[in-house]
C-alpha cells in the first residue's frame, strides 16, 4: 500500500484538495519567511526594504542583555535536558516493567504537566517558590528567583515529556532479547548496558531533543519563575515585543528559528535511524 | 521502586506540592496590601468568579477556543487528507514540512504574525501600495483567532494524518463499489472512521487555546482579555493571588475533564475502525513517533 490511495474522488475534488493543501503550506510558511527576509533589511524602518545587511545581527549580538539571555537559555536548556533525560528514562523503565506501590498514581501524575496549560504550571511554581523561600528563609539562607528556579521548573515539565517519548519506544521493545542476554549469563547491569540501553537509545535521544526544544521555547513558565539577571531569550523577546517591533527582534527571532529547525531536522534524522534500528532488531 | 523514585520524588516536590499549594491558595484571603493570608479559609475567590466581568472573560475564552478548534478542523482535515493520500515518498517529505512549524519556536511564530499584520508591517505596506489603505487588524479578536489557528493548526493536522494514514481505505472503496457517491462515501465511511483523530485533534487544539496566554498578549487588545492573561494579571499587577489560584484550579479541572472525555471516546474508536484482530499494515509504525509527540 505504498502508491497513491485511490478513493474514487472526482477530478475537481482532487484538484481542489491540492490547491487547498498548498495554500495551507503557504499560510504556515509565509509569515516565517517574511520575518527572516526582513531580518536582513538594511533599513531601520520595519516595513521598507533598504537592501541586504547583517547589521541587526551585529547589533543584537553586541547587546549585553541579549547575550546574557542567550547564555541563561543555553545553560537552563542543557541542565534541564540532562537531568530530565536521566530521571524521565528511569521513570519510563520502571513504569514499563515493574509493578510497585503507587505505580498507577505515578503513571497518572506523569501525564499531568503535559496536559495542564502553561500559565497554570507557571503560577503553581511561582506560588511554590514563594512558599519554599519563606520556609527556607526562616532558617537563615536567603534565596530568590533566578537561573536555578528556572532550571528546576524546566526539569519539572521535561521529565514528563521524556518519559512519554521513551515509553513509546519501550512499547515496541522485544523483551526476548533481554532474556537471551540473561540466558547467556550477562549480569543485570551488562544486559542493561549492552542490550536495553542501545535499543531504547533512539527514544532517549528523541526525548532529549524534545526536552531541549521545549526548554529553549518556553516563555510563560520562565517569565514567572525568573528573577532579574536570569531572563531567558524567549522571555526577553516576549517583553520586547510588548514595547514594539524592532529589526533587532527580527534578527534574534531568526536565530531562534534556525536553532529550532536544526533541532527538528536532528530529531527527524534520529527517527529515521530508529526505523533502521527496528529493522535490525527483526533481523537479529 | 528504586528506579522510579528520583523522578517520582522530583515530580512530588516540583509538581504535586505546587498543585496542592495552588489549591490551598484558592481558598485563602487577599489582605488589603495585596498579600495572601493563609489563615481563615473561605470560598470568596470562587464566589468572585461569578462576577459578570470574569464570567465574560471565561465565556470569551471558551468562544475563541471553540472558534479556533472549528477552524482548525475545517482547514486541517482536507490538508491532512491530501497528505495522507500521496504516494509514500511524497508523504514523507510533506510530513517533514508539517513537522517543521510544529517544532518551531511558538513565540517566534506568533511574533511573525504580529510583524506581518502590524500597521507598519509588510502586509500593510503592500495593501497601501495597492491603494487599499492600512491594515487595521492587529489587537482585534480576528488577529487573535488568526494567531491561534496559526499556532495550533499542526496539533490538529498530526492526529488527523495519523487517523487517515491508518485507515483501511478498502472500506471506502467498498462503499464506492456499492454505488455510494464520492461525497456519500466520505461522510458515511471515511469521516466516521477517522473520528478518533478528529476528537484527539480537537482536544489538542482546544486545551492550549483556552488557556493561551502568549497569543492574546501579543496579538490581542483590551477587547480580547482571555482567562490565561487574566490569571497572569492576578499574579502580577493586580496582586490577587487567591483569585488567580481559584481560576487556575478551574482551568486545570476543565482541561482534565476535556482530556478524560477524549480518552473515553477514544477507547472505542482507537484502532481507526480496523476490524479487530486484523494485522497491522506495514508502514504503520512510521506514524508512531508522530503520535508520541502529538499526544
Amino acid at each position: 500500500m505504498s502508491g497513491v490511495v485511490e478513493v474514487g474522488l472526482g477530478r475537481r475534488t482532487r484538484r481542489g484538495l491540492a490547491v487547498w493543501a498548498w495554500a495551507v503550506f503557504a499560510f504556515l510558511y509565509v509569515p516565517i519567511v517574511v520575518l527572516v527576509v526582513f531580518s536582513f533589511n538594511a533599513s531601520s524602518r520595519v516595513n521598507i526594504w533598504g537592501g541586504f545587511s547583517f547589521q541587526w545581527y551585529g547589533e543584537a549580538l553586541r547587546n549585553d542583555v541579549i547575550t546574557s539571555a542567550i547564555r541563561v537559555s543555553l545553560i537552563v536548556a542543557l541542565v534541564s535536558t540532562v537531568v530530565s533525560v536521566v530521571l524521565g528514562t528511569a521513570v519510563a523503565l520502571a513504569l514499563d516493567r515493574y509493578r510497585f506501590r503507587g505505580r498507577r498514581a505515578l503513571d497518572g501524575t506523569v501525564y499531568l504537566p503535559i496536559v495542564i496549560p502553561d500559565i497554570t504550571m507557571a503560577v503553581m511554581l511561582l506560588v511554590f517558590f514563594a512558599e519554599a523561600f519563606k520556609f527556607i528563609d526562616s532558617f537563615g539562607p536567603r534565596f530568590t528567583l533566578g537561573i536555578s528556579t528556572v532550571a528546576l521548573s524546566h526539569i519539572a515539565f521535561n521529565i514528563s515529556f521524556v518519559c512519554v517519548v521513551v515509553r513509546a519506544r519501550l512499547d515496541q521493545f522485544d523483551r526476548t532479547l533481554e532474556e537471551a542476554a540473561r540466558d547467556l549469563y550477562a549480569t543485570g547491569w551488562q544486559t542493561f548496558r549492552r542490550v536495553t540501553l542501545p535499543l531504547i537509545m533512539p527514544g532517549v535521544a528523541a526525548g532529549g531533543l524534545l526536552a531541549l526544544t521545549l526548554s529553549l521555547d518556553d516563555v510563560v513558565i520562565s517569565a514567572f519563575v525568573s528573577g532579574p539577571g536570569s531572563t531567558t531569550l524567549p522571555v526577553y523577546v516576549f517583553s520586547s515585543i510588548r514595547r514594539g517591533v524592532t529589526p533587532e527582534l527580527n534578527a534574534i527571532s531568526t536565530l531562534m528559528l534556525t536553532a529550532s529547525i536544526a533541532l527538528v531536522l536532528g530529531s527527524l534524522a534520529l527517527q529515521r535511524r530508529r526505523a533502521g534500528a527496528g529493522r535490525q532488531t527483526q533481523v537479529l | 521502586m528504586f528506579l522510579a523514585s528520583p523522578g517520582a520524588l522530583y515530580l512530588l516536590i516540583f509538581f504535586v506540592i505546587p498543585l496542592g499549594l495552588i489549591t490551598v491558595y484558592s481558598f485563602a484571603t487577599r489582605t488589603s496590601t495585596g498579600r495572601t493570608s493563609l489563615s481563615g479559609w473561605n470560598v470568596e475567590s470562587y464566589e468572585a468568579i461569578g462576577d459578570e466581568i470574569i464570567l465574560g472573560i471565561i465565556g470569551r475564552s471558551a468562544w475563541l477556543a471553540t472558534l479556533t478548534t472549528v477552524l482548525c478542523v475545517a482547514v486541517g482535515y482536507p490538508f491532512a487528507y491530501y497528505i495522507a493520500t500521496r504516494p509514500r515518498h511524497v508523504r514523507a517529505v510533506l510530513l517533514v514540512l508539517v513537522m517543521i512549524p510544529f517544532w518551531t519556536n511558538a513565540l517566534v511564530r506568533v511574533f511573525a504574525i504580529r510583524f506581518l499584520l502590524g500597521s507598519n508591517g509588510p502586509a500593510s505596506a503592500l495593501s497601501e501600495s495597492l491603494g487599499l489603505g492600512t491594515f487595521r487588524i492587529l489587537f482585534t479578536p480576528t488577529a487573535v483567532t488568526i494567531g491561534m489557528v496559526y499556532s495550533f493548526l499542526t496539533f490538529m493536522v498530526l492526529p488527523l494524518y495519523v487517523a487517515l494514514e491508518r485507515m483501511d481505505w478498502s472500506l471506502t472503496e467498498a462503499a464506492r463499489d456499492l454505488y455510494a457517491s464520492g461525497a456519500k462515501a466520505f461522510w458515511k465511511v471515511t469521516l466516521p472512521l477517522t473520528r478518533s483523530g478528529i476528537v484527539a485533534g480537537c482536544v489538542l487544539v482546544f486545551v492550549p487555546s483556552f488557556g493561551s496566554y502568549v497569543v492574546p498578549d501579543i496579538l490581542g487588545g483590551a477587547k480580547t482579555l482571555l482567562i490565561g492573561s487574566y490569571i497572569a494579571r492576578q499574579f502580577r499587577d493586580a496582586r490577587n493571588w487567591p483569585l488567580g489560584a481559584a481560576l487556575s484550579v478551574l482551568l486545570i479541572v476543565a482541561m482534565l475533564v476535556a482530556v478524560a472525555l477524549n480518552q473515553r471516546s477514544g477507547s472505542g474508536a482507537e484502532d481507526g475502525g480496523r476490524p479487530r484482530g486484523r494485522k497491522r499494515r506495514p508502514g504503520q509504525g512510521e506514524a508512531e513517533p508522530v503520535t508520541a509527540v502529538a499526544s
